[in-house]
């Protein structure tokens, strides 16, 4: 299997997408999902409790993957752990054979369905991104040498649409400063506006992968300007949904015109299915 | 200031399940301003209980009831009533439920009336804004006064998170994103150098519970 550094460093366009881990124990559909794009991406991202709702862990299931033959990136946000149990979790990730990990703070427990926890949140994404370049050297954040260190992959996230985008824009620096390699964005809805900044993050020696969120129907598109933080879909693409036959077909469409869009200039793109993963397939296949 | 909000009065009456005889505390600092534990809410708080059949054997409103030597001193000046007294019911923080407690010792149960939310800055009369997290290391310094550690619910250190929209918190939208306003602040002060420097971790090391304080300059000797 190629993996997703041998991807990014053949200067190919590389593909990723997102699985969603299963709310219990049933892995069957989760699996049936991985292996129709087994071959069709380069990594498969697995979230974490993604909008703060409890679901199987995103170590379990990058592990699943790796027997699959897919090579996960494994998502590791900082809502639910400490700092003792972030680095005890990255290590384990690494002896479990994992090779990538996505650097995230995590969507609020006030988005999720355990709205009475704790939310942690002692470590920032930017500080996040330093712990795993500390792993990856052999020490713990301490600066204590390891009994064998790591050597992830480091990735991160960033929001080219936010506005004011500035603050955004000093964030992304010091995640690269910190050790982050590449770069998965969040949804791209102006394609100008990230060709860009993709001019712009190229001055830094970082890999790129463009966020394509797939918009099943113009119903979701108004749920996720409601509902899902730092998503805003642009009314325009909401008509073209609504005035749509099949507004998956519509969606699908949508997607595979950003991703043919991206072809031309990024270094890859990351497909967010939500739920609709085997729409990835089609996704990949009409941007030819 | 401490800001306090009233316990449903169902959790009162479950708290003083087969107690009679009840003593009320209020505290003429906070929970005055909050009117949650002044003169007006003790009164109300006596004439609710009486009508559900409870004696209220009497009542104190401190000056500040944090102050447990104050507190005490309440408790030696009222001690007829105080021996007649099933229970005690505290319309203060829980620093003065604890001062009650303190001074009621192991023979008589305390019970609070409300629960403690946070320490405030009154923004305005009657406007009580959370500024400050008592975190135990100050970093308004590098943040323009503004702090990521209460301002920001996930209290992150070095810049906004992703669910920021318009300058506004993914959280509450009605609240605008304090790394924005930290940002803006610093930029102003043309101090942006700072905001580009990666904030380390916080230290907690420093926060162990409980926390104590012995200012010697000010023991009398």
């Amino acid at each position: 299997m190629q993996t997703l550094k041998e991807s990014l460093a053949s200067k190919k366009f590389t593909i990723t997408a997102e699985i969603c881990p299963p709310k219990g124990t049933d892995t069957a559909d989760f699996l049936k999902k991985a292996r129709l794009l087994k071959d069709k991406i380069a990594a498969a991202n697995v979230t974490d409790n993604q909008r703060a709702v409890m679901r199987l862990s995103s170590l379990a299931c990058s592990v699943l993957l790796l027997r699959e033959g897919i090579d996960p990136v494994f998502q590791m946000t900082c809502r639910d752990r400490n700092r003792i149990a972030i680095q005890s979790d990255i290590l384990g990730a690494w002896v479990l054979g994992i090779k990538n990990i996505l650097a995230l703070s995590g969507d609020h427990v006030s988005f999720g369905d355990h709205r009475e926890a704790k939310a942690v949140f002692d470590l920032d994404s930017v500080q996040l991104v330093q712990v795993i370049k500390k792993l990856n050297n052999g020490t713990n954040m301490k600066d204590t040498p390891l009994k064998g260190g790591t050597d992830f992959l480091i990735g991160a996230v960033v929001a080219p649409e936010a506005d004011p985008w500035e603050p955004e824009m000093i964030k992304f620096e010091k995640k690269i400063e910190a050790g982050a390699r590449f770069f998965q964005t969040q949804a791209i809805y102006d394609m100008e506006k990230f060709h860009k900044f993709y001019e712009y993050a190229k001055k830094n020696d970082v890999k790129i992968l463009g966020g394509i969120l797939l918009l099943k129907s113009a119903k979701m598109a108004h749920f996720l300007n409601n509902n899902v933080p730092g998503i805003t879909v642009p009314n325009h693409l909401i008509d073209e949904l609504e005035k749509s036959k099949d507004q998956l077909e519509k969606g699908i469409e949508i997607a595979a015109r950003q991703v043919k869009e991206l072809k031309g200039f990024c270094d890859g793109a990351h497909i967010m299915a939500i739920g609709q993963e085997e729409s990835v397939v089609n996704i990949i296949e009409a941007a030819g | 200031m401490i800001i306090t909000k009233k316990k449903g009065f169902s959790k009162i009456l479950e708290y003083l399940k087969d107690r009679k005889n009840i003593y009320l505390f209020g505290c003429d600092s906070c929970a005055e301003q909050c009117e949650t534990g002044g003169e007006k809410e003790v009164k109300a708080m006596a004439e609710l209980l009486k009508k559900e059949g409870k004696y209220i054997t009497g009542s104190s409103i401190p000056a500040e009831t944090c102050y447990s030597m104050l507190v005490k001193k309440h408790f030696r000046e009222d001690k007829e009533a105080v021996e007649n007294t099933d229970a005690f019911l505290v319309l203060a923080c829980g620093a003065g439920v604890k001062a009650v407690a303190d001074a009621a010792g192991d023979g008589k149960p305390v019970f609070p009336a409300l629960d403690s939310l946070y320490l405030a800055n009154v923004t305005r009369y009657g406007h009580f804004f959370e500024g400050c997290s008592l975190c135990g290391e100050c970093v308004l310094g590098e943040t323009g006064g503004i702090c990521p550690h209460t301002q920001c619910p996930k209290g992150l250190l070095n810049g906004p998170c992703g669910g920021m929209a318009n300058g506004r918190c993914e959280v509450n939208m009605e609240n605008n994103c304090a790394w924005v306003m930290i940002y803006q602040r610093l930029k102003a002060q043309g101090r942006l150098d700072v905001l580009k420097r990666i904030a380390p971790p916080k230290d907690y090391s420093g926060s162990v519970k409980p926390k104590m304080l012995v200012v010697e300059s000010r023991i009398k000797k």
